[in-house]
C-alpha cells in the first residue's frame, strides 16, 4: 500500500528482498492486486471494500435521517425511502459487516497462528471476488432493475424481504431479483471463505500451538466460520426457493396456492439471527486481543472465554423466532424462544466480566484502539439489556417493529461491531502498512463518533416506546416525535463527520504516519514478531510457541508464560 | 525475532488432519444445511396441496436407480483403494463404473421426470407437491451432475496417464463428496418415497 510492499518475495527467504517494486508502473501494481491469492492483500481488499460500502450505506442512512428529521417532510419520495432502508440494511449486513469480518479473519488468522497463508489461497481469492460481484449485482439494480415492466429501480422489500412482498405480483421488474442474486452470490463467497478459515485453523497452526494455546481471535473466528457454514446456507436455500418462485412459478411462499409466508420468515431468521452473532463474535475477537494489550495483562479466563463463545454459537442457533413473536405462534413456541433468547445473556455476561477482569488492576493505556474497546464494553452491555427486554415476548408484542427495535440492533451493529472494527483498524493498521494512524485524528474520530452515536441511538429508544413504527416514510407533527427525531438526525451528522476523520486519518497516515516498527504496541501475539508490513511469506522461519503469549516469553525469558499455563 | 522463537523447538508431535478432508467436510456441513431447509419445506408442505396430483397417485419407487447410486459409493471406494496401491488400470475401471452408475441414476431421474411431466401432468407449477418435489430431487440431481463432472475430469487425467499414486488423497477427497451425494439420496428417498407416499 505504501510503495514498499514487496511482491516478489520468495517463500522461505531469509529477509525481505530487492527493490523490484520500484521498477513497476501503476498497472503492474493494480494487476498484482487483482490476481493476488495472498491472504494479506485479500484481507486488505476485503476491508477496503467493506469501508467503501460503509460509506455508501452511511450516505443512505444520512438521507433516511434527513427525511425523518422533521414531521411532514418530503425530502425523499416514499418509494425512494423504501429503497434506501432496504439498500441500507442489505448493504450494511452483507457488504459491510461480512467483508470487514472476513477481511480481519483473512489478514490476521494466518499471522496469528504462524502460517504462511490460508489453506486454499485460490479459493480465498474466489470467495473475495464472489463477494465483490454480489455487491455489484445488488447496486446494479439501480441501473438494470427496471426490467421489462419499468417498475422499481432498486429493491424496496426491506432487508428481510417478507413474503408476499417479494412475489412477482408485488415486486415487478428485476430489482428484487438483483437483491436475491447479490445475497446468494456473496453468501457462496462467505461459505467458501469460512471453509477456508476453518481448514487453516485446524490444519496449519505452527509448532507448539495447540488449540488451547491459540490466540482468542483465532478461536472466535473458528467458531464464527463454523456458524457461517451452518447459518448462511439456509439463506442460500431460501433464496433459491424465492428465485424458483419468481422465475419458474413454484409456490414456496405463494399464499394463493397454499404456500406459506411464515415459512419464509422462519427460513430467513434461521439465518438472520445467527448472522448477528456471526458479525459480533469477530468483534469479541478484536476486543479479546486489544483489551489485554492495553491493560498490560493476559486475558482473564481464557478457557471460559472459549467456552462462552461456543455456548453463544450453540444457543444462538435456536433463538430465531424471537423475531416473530407478533405473528401468532403457540405459547409453547413463544416461551421456548423467549427462554433461549434470554439464555444468550449468560455466556455474554461472562464475556463482559472477563474483559472487565482483564482490565481490573491493569496498567491501562488509553490509545485509540482501547478507547473504542471501552466504549464497546458499555454499549454492548446496553445492547444486551435491551435485547433481553425484547426477548420477553409480551414486551416484544408492544415494541416489535418500532424504533425501539431499531435502536436496540444499532446498539449491537454500530455500538459494538462498528466500534470494534474501528478499534481493529487502529490496532492493526501499523502492522498492515508499517505506519501508525495519528492518535490526534483518532481521538477526534473517537469522540465525534461516540457523541454522534449516543445522540442518535440513545434518543431513538424513546420514539420507539412512544409508538413510532419503523420504516414509516414520514409522520404527523402532533405525535410528539419531532424533537427526538431531530436529535437522532443531528447525531447521524456528527457520526458522519467522525467517519470523515477516520478517512482523513487513513489517507494522511498512509503517507506521513509515524513509522511503526514490528511491534508498536508491545503486544504478545505472533503477528507482531514479523515486519510491518509482513513479507509475502509472513515468517522467514515458521515460529514455535510454548504459551498463549509467545512474544511475552521472548521479551521476558526469565518469567515466561508457559511456566504458569 | 523469528529465529529466537524457533530456537528451543519442541518435538513435532502435532497431528493435523489433512486439509482436503477438512475443507470437504466444511462444504458437506454447509450443503447439509441447504438440504435440511429443502427437506423441511418438503415435509412442511406435505399433504397441504390445494389440488392434485398427490405423491401416492404418481410416484413410483426408483429402486433400481437407488441401487445404482448407492453401489457407486462402493465402486469409488474400490477405485481410490486401487490408486493408493498404484494400480492405475484397476482404478480406471472402478472409476468408469462409478461414472456409469451415476450417469444411469441421472438418466433414471430424467425418465421419472419425463413420465411425471408428460403422462401425469405434474410440473413445478402444478401444486405444492410439484414445487417441493422437483426442487428437492432437482437439487440432489444437480449435485449428482456436479459430482459427475468432477469424476469425468479425473477420468480424463486417468486416461491420459497423468493420474499417479500420489494423487490418491485428492481422489479420496472427491470420493467424500460422492459419498455425501449418496447419503443425501438415502434421506431424499426416505422423505419423498417412503414418508411422503
Amino acid at each position: 500500500m505504501n510503495g514498499t510492499v514487496n511482491t516478489d518475495a520468495i517463500s522461505g527467504a531469509p529477509s525481505r528482498l530487492s527493490n523490484a517494486a520500484v521498477d513497476k508502473n501503476v498497472f503492474d501494481h493494480v494487476h498484482s492486486w487483482l490476481v493476488t491469492v495472498d491472504h494479506k492483500k485479500l484481507g486488505l481488499m476485503y476491508i477496503m471494500y467493506g469501508l467503501l460500502f460503509f460509506v455508501v450505506g452511511g450516505i443512505e442512512a444520512c438521507l433516511i435521517r434527513i427525511q425523518l428529521a422533521v414531521p411532514n417532510n418530503h425530502f425523499l419520495p416514499p418509494q425512494v425511502f423504501n429503497q434506501f432502508f432496504t439498500m441500507h440494511g442489505t448493504t450494511m449486513v452483507f457488504f459491510v459487516g461480512m467483508p470487514l469480518i472476513f477481511g480481519f479473519a483473512n489478514y490476521l488468522v494466518p499471522l496469528m497462528i504462524g502460517a504462511r497463508d490460508l489453506a486454499f489461497p485460490r479459493l480465498n481469492a474466489f470467495g473475495f471476488w464472489l463477494t465483490v460481484f454480489g455487491g455489484l449485482l445488488l447496486y446494479f439494480s439501480y441501473i438494470g432493475g427496471d426490467g421489462m415492466s419499468g417498475a422499481g429501480s432498486a429493491p424496496d422489500v426491506g432487508w428481510f424481504a417478507y413474503a408476499p412482498l417479494t412475489a412477482r405480483a408485488f415486486s415487478k421488474g428485476h430489482s428484487t431479483d438483483y437483491w436475491i442474486l447479490g445475497i446468494l452470490v456473496s453468501g457462496l463467497g462467505s461459505i467458501a471463505t469460512a471453509a477456508n478459515v476453518v481448514t487453516t485453523i485446524l490444519c496449519m497452526r505452527c509448532r507448539g500451538m495447540t488449540l488451547t494455546k491459540m490466540p482468542l481471535l483465532a478461536w472466535m473466528n473458528l467458531i464464527m466460520c463454523g456458524m457461517v457454514l451452518i447459518a448462511v446456507s439456509p439463506l442460500t436455500a431460501a433464496q433459491i426457493m424465492l428465485l424458483l418462485d419468481r422465475f419458474v412459478g413454484s409456490h414456496f411462499f405463494d399464499t394463493q396456492d397454499g404456500g406459506s409466508a411464515v415459512l419464509w420468515m422462519h427460513f430467513f431468521w434461521i439465518f438472520g439471527h445467527p448472522e448477528v452473532y456471526i458479525l459480533v463474535i469477530p468483534a469479541f475477537a478484536i476486543a479479546s486481543e486489544v483489551i489485554p494489550v492495553f491493560s498490560r495483562k493476559a486475558i482473564f479466563g481464557y478457557p471460559v472465554m472459549v467456552g462462552a463463545t461456543l455456548a453463544i454459537a450453540f444457543v444462538s442457533l435456536s433463538v430465531w423466532a424471537h423475531h416473530m413473536f407478533t405473528i401468532g405462534m403457540t405459547s409453547t413456541s413463544n416461551t421456548f424462544f423467549a427462554v433461549s433468547t434470554m439464555m444468550v445473556g449468560i455466556p455474554t455476561g461472562i464475556k463482559i466480566f472477563n474483559w472487565l477482569g482483564t482490565m481490573w488492576g491493569g496498567k491501562l493505556r488509553f490509545d485509540t484502539p482501547m478507547l473504542f474497546s471501552i466504549a464497546f464494553l458499555f454499549q454492548f452491555l446496553i445492547a444486551g439489556l435491551t435485547g433481553i427486554m425484547l426477548g420477553a415476548a409480551p414486551f416484544d408484542w408492544q415494541l416489535n417493529d418500532s424504533y425501539f427495535v431499531i435502536a436496540h440492533f444499532h446498539y449491537v451493529l454500530v455500538g459494538s461491531i462498528v466500534f470494534m472494527i474501528f478499534a481493529g483498524i487502529y490496532y492493526w493498521f501499523p502492522k498492515a502498512t508499517g505506519r501508525l494512524l495519528s492518535e490526534r485524528l483518532g481521538k477526534w474520530h473517537f469522540w465525534l463518533f461516540l457523541i454522534g452515536f449516543h445522540m442518535t441511538f440513545d434518543t431513538m429508544h424513546i420514539p420507539g416506546v412512544l409508538g413510532m413504527p419503523r420504516r414509516i416514510y414520514t409522520y404527523e407533527a402532533n405525535r410528539g416525535w419531532g424533537t427526538l427525531n431531530l436529535i437522532c438526525s443531528l447525531g447521524a451528522a456528527v457520526q458522519a463527520i467522525g467517519t470523515v476523520f477516520l478517512i482523513l486519518n487513513i489517507l494522511i497516515s498512509l503517507r506521513k504516519g509515524r513509522l511503526a516498527g514490528n511491534d508498536p504496541w508491545d503486544a504478545w501475539t505472533l503477528e507482531w514478531s514479523t515486519t510491518s508490513p509482513p513479507p509475502e511469506y509472513n515468517f522467514a522461519e515458521i515460529p514455535t510457541v510454548k504459551s498463549r503469549r509467545p512474544l511475552w516469553d521472548i521479551k521476558h525469558p526469565t518469567d515466561p508464560d508457559w511456566k504458569y499455563e | 525475532m523469528n529465529a529466537a522463537l524457533a530456537t528451543d523447538s519442541l518435538p513435532d508431535t502435532r497431528w493435523a488432519p489433512p486439509k482436503g478432508v477438512v475443507g470437504m467436510s466444511c462444504l458437506i456441513i454447509a450443503e447439509s444445511a441447504i438440504f435440511t431447509i429443502f427437506v423441511v419445506a418438503y415435509l412442511y408442505y406435505l399433504g397441504k396441496d390445494l389440488g392434485g396430483p398427490t405423491p401416492r397417485q404418481v410416484l413410483e419407487l426408483p429402486i433400481l436407480n437407488s441401487i445404482c447410486l448407492l453401489s457407486s459409493s462402493a465402486t469409488i471406494t474400490f477405485a481410490v483403494r486401487a490408486l493408493r496401491k498404484g494400480d492405475a488400470k484397476r482404478f480406471g475401471l472402478w472409476w468408469a463404473i462409478t461414472i456409469a452408475l451415476g450417469a444411469y441414476f441421472l438418466l433414471g431421474t430424467g425418465w421419472e421426470w419425463r413420465h411425471l411431466i408428460r403422462d401425469k401432468g405434474l410440473t413445478i407449477r402444478t401444486n405444492l407437491f410439484g414445487t417441493t418435489f422437483y426442487s428437492l430431487v432437482g437439487l440432489h440431481a444437480s449435485h449428482v451432475v456436479v459430482g459427475l463432472l468432477a469424476l469425468l475430469i479425473v477420468m480424463a487425467f486417468s486416461i491420459t496417464g497423468s493420474l499417479k499414486q500420489e494423487h490418491a488423497d485428492r481422489a479420496h477427497v472427491l470420493s467424500l463428496y460422492w459419498h455425501f451425494v449418496d447419503a443425501v439420496w438415502v434421506i431424499v428417498f426416505t422423505v419423498v418415497y417412503i414418508i411422503g407416499r
